[in-house]
């Protein structure tokens, strides 16, 4: 187990909360776009490009790369924020989210974005791409790493479970799937929409070596894929313990925010909240 | 007399040798398809998906974003249909450079029925902006398009039948095969009949008995349907003045669609007739029965034609 020292992780948390004040004024000027899933999904992606990814923003096609592949779509905003704040082009485009003629599409798409590794929004591929990925890997013999975020409710897609399998079979211990685990989607609790639990019994009988933590904690974030790249001859899902809309009080647990961005009283209310804690986090410094 | 699929199979070892980036994958019908003879020369690149079309296609278009080139193989319809939306996401909209290559298109499927009988394929691919789309006519002419879709970049889509079809083009012909490009394959003043796939024979049947009729018809291959040689179509309207399509597909969308639309769009006022599948679901049977039924056989090309003529 890797040591993780308190200023790096209070510089992880300060992106994080950077990242979150991206969101939260991304979808603001957007009109539109998907809070709820980007705020819980948002520490994970952070502790990939900031600390655990190989990656170099300059080479968005290096070979060696390890790779990041967003299922769940719609969290967007969290992948734009990280990738503008990694390098990968301009902070400034982030204000042009959603808008025509640019960079930054409602959804991912590889053709348009820098950094951008697979075109999601259809909800139940990017594990199946992501296998791909690791497939490849595995024939060239590269070390290079894929990581892949679903949604949970995400998981009610059949496809899923196709990929699971096969992700299994082919012994693609070069990929680590996260479940942004936040309880609700669109029509509600996912356990009355169509129930998932139990997730971890799931992945284990589909073969998976299955870490649960909360996934707002940065540490165990870090400690959990350093746990799932050691681990060999299976995939491994780490299964994030979230609150949808976390950072922002009256977002946190509220599946109206799922698809709705904040209007002005509640852009300011937000950005107020994100300050404070990021000033907190600053003084901790 | 030689099976489309043969030639499948035997290009993609050829080619195999060729490229060490092409990987090929299928969902348990690799027997059928003919994939099995690449997976039994390179088995770690062939990948075996299970009867997971969905999973196989999102795959493969991971795998083609590491620099592979990607052929994935089943029947038609679950090529397609069953698998729209993976193919629009991670293939179409990401100009990946996957390869669909399917087998048993089309209505001579026969006995399994119309679960099996795919016949909107040729629809669904080519309303999907990026992709291009396929349908061979022989054994020959499905080599040459095999390695064309190897060596040219981007999505793409090809179909061929199940059963075997007489050789049309002997081997020198290959090198003259061109994505995009139509074939004349006879030449004639009085009718053009634009045919793709497994139509494509029986046209040229056709075409031999009505010469005895004192009716000369150009027969076209079309085996590119998108992106379609409408300058072809263009010339043949305007030389022949009458126009048939024939395709084992529904009227609606494919071939036939595609070049009425062409010819609207050039204010060709043409005699026009598309022959296809009208409309329906089809049924089991003998294929030679069906084709009958149906009206996709030699008979019905000369009846169509000399109906048109008269008009």
């Amino acid at each position: 187990m890797k040591n993780y020292d308190e200023t790096t992780i209070n510089k992880l948390e300060l992106t994080a909360v950077k990242i979150r004040k991206h969101i939260i004024e991304m979808l603001y000027r957007a009109e539109s776009g998907h809070p709820g899933g980007s705020l819980s999904a948002v520490d994970a992606i952070v502790a990939l490009y900031f600390a655990h990814m190989n990656h170099n923003p300059k080479k968005p096609n290096d070979q060696n790369r390890d790779r990041f592949i967003l299922s769940k779509g719609h969290a967007a905003p969290a992948l734009y924020g990280s990738l503008a704040e990694s390098g990968y082009f301009s902070v400034n485009e982030l204000k042009n989210l959603r808008n025509i003629n640019c960079l930054l599409q409602g959804h991912p798409v590889c053709l348009y974005t820098p950094g951008i590794e697979a075109s999601t929004g259809s909800l139940g591929h990017g594990l199946s791409f992501a296998n791909g990925v690791a497939l490849a890997g595995k024939l060239d013999k590269k070390d290079y790493k894929v990581y892949v975020m679903l949604g949970d409710g995400e998981t009610n897609e059949g496809q899923v479970w196709e990929a699971a399998a096969s992700a299994s079979h082919y012994k693609l211990d070069n990929i680590t799937a996260f479940i942004d685990r936040n309880f609700l989607q669109i029509d509600g609790n996912t356990e009355e929409v169509m129930r998932l639990e139990s997730i971890r019994d799931r992945w284990n009988s589909f073969g998976w070596n299955v870490i649960e933590i909360n996934g707002h904690d940065m540490v165990q974030i870090l400690e959990a894929l350093y746990a799932a790249d050691s681990h060999k001859k299976t995939p491994s899902v780490i299964i994030l313990d979230t609150i949808k809309g976390k950072g922002v009080s009256f977002m946190e647990n509220n599946i109206d925010f799922h698809g709705v961005p904040p209007n002005e009283m509640e852009y300011n209310l937000a950005m107020e909240e994100l300050d404070v804690l990021q000033k907190k986090l600053e003084a901790s410094n | 007399m030689k099976n489309p699929r043969n030639a499948y199979g035997e290009k993609l070892i050829e080619l195999g040798k060729k490229h060490s980036n092409l990987v090929v994958l299928d969902a348990d019908l690799s027997k059928s398809t003919k994939t099995i003879m690449f997976a039994k020369n390179y088995p770690e690149r062939f990948f075996e998906m299970g009867i997971a079309e969905a999973n196989m296609i999102s795959t493969a278009a991971g795998l083609a974003s590491c620099g592979k080139i990607v052929f994935a193989s089943t029947f038609a319809v679950f090529a397609t249909g069953r698998v729209y939306d993976q193919i629009r996401m991670d293939v179409a909209y990401s100009q990946a450079n996957v390869k669909i290559f399917a087998t048993h298109g089309g209505i001579s499927v026969g006995k399994d029925g119309a679960s099996h009988q795919m016949i909107e394929d040729i629809a669904l691919m080519r309303v999907l902006p990026n992709m291009t789309v396929l349908a061979p006519s022989d054994a020959t002419q499905t080599g040459k398009i095999v390695e064309l879709m190897a060596e040219n970049y981007g999505p793409m889509y090809a179909r061929v039948g199940r059963a075997n079809v007489p050789i049309i083009y002997e081997k020198e012909y290959m090198e003259s095969i061109k994505l995009g490009r139509g074939i004349i394959v006879e030449d004639g003043a009085d009718i053009t009949i634009i045919s793709c796939g497994t139509m494509v024979d029986p046209v040229i049947d056709a075409q031999k008995r009505l010469r005895k009729q004192g009716i000369q018809a150009r027969v076209i291959d079309m085996h590119t349907i998108k992106p379609l040689d409408k300058k072809l179509i263009i010339k043949c309207a305007k030389e022949t003045g009458a126009i048939i399509t024939a395709e084992e597909h529904s009227i609606i969308g494919g071939l036939g669609s595609a070049v009425s639309e062409t010819l609207a769009e050039n204010n060709l006022s043409v005699k026009f007739r598309r022959m296809g599948i009208k409309d329906v679901f089809c049924e089991s049977g003998d294929p030679k029965d069906l084709l009958e039924k149906y009206g996709l056989n030699e008979k019905h090309i000369i009846k169509n034609v000399r109906e048109l003529m008269l008009l």
